[in-house]
């Protein structure tokens, strides 16, 4: 049961990052791509609609592992007490930048909420990033399955690490790349005119940039945890994950080459999706290690809930699943194709 | 403030207190937003399209504010809570996360086909939408108010051999009797907050003979709102909360009354100040008997003091708890004074000209703010000193690892942040009200400034 839990968190995690990672990802390029107010406000009307549904998935994600996992959530929230609440005062500015922009008419007003929008989103990608990184790398435990990390000590990967160091900064640095590419596929497509194709050309450097830094990820996580392999070692089944994220990377360099945007975001959230899965089947069953005494790890057996309480949850999981998939699907219909870089206040 | 506890117990207390002065207007408003576009499929009357336009774009400022203060809310219960989390995640954790599987996936997506989507829906799509939205947050309003009830009430769960709490019966949990008054007592309140506020921007404009088509809706609209859910604060609803406190926490009712020796035919007290030194009321003055009525429907009825009960039971800030207790039911006696009288003016067609009534519609919207809160800090410091009543006590329930440092360094940025947030709202309502209903594209000129 837990283990299906596990399967069900994880999903719901990698759905919040590719979906809120494609608004992420647009806002830390924001700055660069768009030019004019218009295109500025081009980006904004593609996110607008999309973005508070987004990450209501972080939300529901965060929710769905209360209840299934009250000690795993116990532990981390208050171990990583500094930077989650840093994430939230980031999530408000972002919330902010992109909800207020066009309430007010003027140049300073707007230039004021692109910065804070963008600056924001920047952030959260490289907090998440470094937030993953401390999950692989482990975290100080003690018995009780709690710890409290500082931001940084001394940048080592030992005994009592940071929430920085120089792993965690690299994933960081990955997630910020990658949720770069990703975006720039989502302005692309989104998008028409000079601002589309400036977009693509951005996917295109900043692929090399996610090929790069995909490789080097990966030997800098064999580095640091070891372990990460075992269960690849023992269920064969799992290379899947890897060779399904570099064929998707492949494609994605294809699909932008051959300007067909579509085809090149599915690809990016597909190399996502697969990085993801590839991370959660190299810990299971660990959710947090300890880098402390490995017998003090927190695993999917000893944080889970009680039997009743997880089966119930299925049965409303399912249910709210459906309908949630049923809302997304009706309101990206309805907004599809692309918007305007015009004047027109609602360009759809 | 050295020790950690007194810092997580302010620092919940400030930032729930701030999320919730928006969603009370969100939620009442989406109520009132599908009256208007009801309205106005029912009339063809163009204005009450334009008037749900009007409020839409209020509400869209206050939603957004809403969800940035309330994912901190969220986040708190681990950051800060954290034995609570582990303690009581396989109960709550189920009506938190049904919130955001049910709810809040629901609010968000139609909000975006509301807001932006009136021309793609069609008349009777964008009133399905509004129906939506409406459904959304009264549904995120009901799972988290039982979240809340289970912490007053605890039902349906075991305590398991490691101490935590198993969830035994998930329809207790669901159908919890506290959950349920407790619901539609606050759901009212929210419409009571929304409904003055639609009255004070209706009688503002036409006070200053501004948009006055568009002042009469809002008023009429708001007064009859206002009117009927102010009774249903009072009876059923607040009533029945009242029977549910003396029924499982007699303690507290004890303490929000001040009445320190049990009494046969207890009074109920109308002003007076805990004197907590001397364990008694000073400056009294009081309705005899009342209270054991108002219990127990018989005027001789007993009603149980502070004296039997254990110091260690008691609420740990009685004066606090009594004083908000007794701000929330003056108001709310308050509203229904103001709002019987206006909707009696407005039945016999004399509203719109009495100036002075006029007046006090414009001025009283933030009083239902203050009877919100004041109603929450009853319930929550009458809750004390347990953070589930009976089960865990408030100072086990904190994060073991967070120092007291660095709780008041998040608070601080808290309060900063949150005094930025409140800012930048009032400034941006200003304006909506001052641009008025009628400029109906308000982003359109924005272009021609790049
Ligand atoms: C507009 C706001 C408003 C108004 C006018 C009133 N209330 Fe209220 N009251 C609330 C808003 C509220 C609230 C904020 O919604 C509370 C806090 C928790 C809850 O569920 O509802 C609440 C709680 C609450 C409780 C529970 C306290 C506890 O749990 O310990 C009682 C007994 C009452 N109310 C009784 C009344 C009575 C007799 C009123 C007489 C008119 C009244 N309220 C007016
Ligand atoms: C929106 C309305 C609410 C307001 C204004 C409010 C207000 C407060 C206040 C004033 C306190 C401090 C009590 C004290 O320390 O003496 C508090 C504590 C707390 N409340 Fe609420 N509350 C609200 C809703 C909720 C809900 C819905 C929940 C649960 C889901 C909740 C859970 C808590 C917790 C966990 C604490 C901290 C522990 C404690 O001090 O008991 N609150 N709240
Ligand atoms: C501890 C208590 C609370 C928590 C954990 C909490 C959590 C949240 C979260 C995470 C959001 C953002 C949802 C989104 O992104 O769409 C939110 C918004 C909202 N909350 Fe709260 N909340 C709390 C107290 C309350 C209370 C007491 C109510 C009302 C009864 C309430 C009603 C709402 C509503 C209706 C929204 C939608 C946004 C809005 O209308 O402004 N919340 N809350």
């Amino acid at each position: 049961m837990e283990t299906l839990w596990f399967i069900l968190v994880a999903l719901m995690l990698a759905a919040y990052v590719i979906l809120d990672g494609f608004d992420l990802g647009a806002g830390a390029i924001h700055l660069f791509v768009a030019r004019s107010n218009l295109e500025r406000r081009a980006i904004l009307r593609a996110v607008g609609p999309v973005w508070d549904g987004n990450e209501v998935w972080l939300l529901a994600a965060g929710g769905t592992l209360y209840f299934a996992f009250p000690l795993l959530y116990a532990s981390s929230f208050s171990g990583f007490y500094l930077p989650l609440i840093m994430v939230l005062w980031l999530l408000m500015m972002r919330g902010i930048g992109i909800e207020f922009r066009n309430h007010v008419e003027g140049a300073l007003w707007a230039q004021f909420y692109d910065v804070m929008f963008s600056v924001s989103s920047l952030l959260l990608a490289v907090f998440f990033g470094a937030a993953l990184g401390n999950v692989i790398r482990g975290v100080p435990l003690n018995a009780e399955g709690y710890f409290f990390e500082p931001l940084w000590t001394n940048f080592r990967v030992d005994r009592n690490p940071g929430i920085l160091d120089w792993y965690t900064v690299l994933t960081g640095v990955v997630a910020l790349v990658v949720l770069a590419a990703h975006g720039a596929c989502y302005i692309a497509l989104k998008t028409e005119g000079e601002l589309s194709v400036r977009a693509r050309g951005l996917a295109r450097r900043l692929w090399w940039g996610v090929a790069g830094l995909t490789v080097v990820s990966l030997i800098a996580t064999l580095a640091v945890r070891p372990a990460m392999l075992d269960n690849y070692r023992n269920y064969a089944a799992g290379a899947v994950f890897p060779l399904a994220v570099f064929a998707s990377l492949a494609l994605m360099a294809y699909y932008l080459s051959r300007e067909r945007d579509k085809a090149a975001f599915v690809s990016s959230s597909v190399y996502i999706g697969c990085m993801l899965a590839g991370a959660a089947f190299g810990l299971y069953p660990y959710v947090l290690p300890a880098t402390t005494e490995p017998a003090y790890s927190l695993t999917v057996h000893n944080t889970k809930a009680a039997a009743h309480g997880l089966s119930v949850g299925i049965v409303w999981w399912i249910l709210g699943m459906v309908l949630a998939l049923g809302y997304f699907t009706f309101l990206y219909r309805l907004f599809r194709g692309k918007v305007k870089v015009s004047a027109e206040g609602h360009g759809y | 403030m050295d020790d950690a506890l007194a810092v997580d117990r302010f620092q919940f207390a400030f930032t729930v207190t701030f999320h919730y002065l928006f969603p009370q207007l969100t939620m009442g408003l989406a109520l009132l937003l599908v009256v208007l576009k009801t309205l106005a499929l029912k009339t063809n009357d163009e204005s009450y399209n334009h008037a749900a336009r009007f409020w839409a774009r209020i509400f869209g400022i206050t939603f957004a504010i809403g969800v940035v203060t309330g994912i901190p809310m969220e986040f708190q219960f681990g950051t800060n809570w954290a034995k609570f989390s582990h303690f009581a995640g396989g109960v709550i954790g189920q009506t938190l996360a049904m919130e955001g599987m049910f709810a809040f996936f629901l609010e968000s997506a139609f909000l975006g086909l509301f807001l932006y989507g009136e021309k793609l829906l069609g008349r009777v799509g964008h009133w399905v939408a509004a129906f939506m939205v409406f459904l959304g947050s009264w549904l995120s309003g009901y799972f988290i108010i039982a979240t809340d009830a289970w912490m007053q009430h605890p039902v349906g769960y075991t305590v398991a051999a490691d101490g935590t709490v198993h969830l035994e019966s998930f329809w207790k949990l669901l159908l919890n009797p506290w959950a349920g008054w407790q619901y539609a007592h606050n759901m009212s309140g929210s419409v009571i907050t929304a409904s003055f506020v639609m009255m004070a921007v209706g009688a503002f404009y036409l006070l200053g003979r501004k948009h006055a088509g568009q002042g009469r809706i809002y008023v009429r609209v708001g007064v009859i709102a206002a009117c009927v859910f102010s009774i249903l604060q009072l009876f059923p609803t607040g009533d029945q909360q009242g029977k549910m406190v003396a029924l499982h926490q007699p303690v507290t009712l004890a303490a929000m009354e001040a009445l320190f020796e049990t009494r046969d035919g207890a009074p109920m007290v109308i002003i007076g100040q805990p004197n907590m030194a001397e364990l008694k009321l000073d400056n009294p003055i009081m309705v005899p008997k009342a209270l054991s009525f108002l219990t127990y429907q018989r005027w001789d009825a007993r009603v149980h003091g502070l004296n039997e009960f254990p110091r260690d039971l008691w609420p740990d800030n009685i004066p606090l708890l009594y004083f908000s207790y007794h701000i929330m039911v003056g108001l709310g006696t308050l509203f229904i004074a103001i709002t019987v009288v206006a909707a009696v003016l407005l039945w016999r067609g004399k509203l719109f000209e009495s100036r002075w009534m006029l007046w006090v519609l414009m001025l009283s919207f933030p009083f239902p703010y203050i009877a919100n809160t004041a109603g929450w800090m009853t319930a929550e410091i009458g809750r004390q000193p347990w953070l589930v009543y009976g089960l865990m006590r408030t100072e086990e329930g904190i994060s073991p690892t967070v120092s007291a440092g660095n709780a008041i360094f998040t608070l601080l940025g808290f309060m900063g942040m949150y005094m930025l947030l409140g800012m930048l709202f009032l400034f941006l309502i200003w304006r909506q009200i001052q641009q008025g209903p009628a400029v109906i594209e308000e982003p359109r000129k924005a272009g021609a400034v790049a």
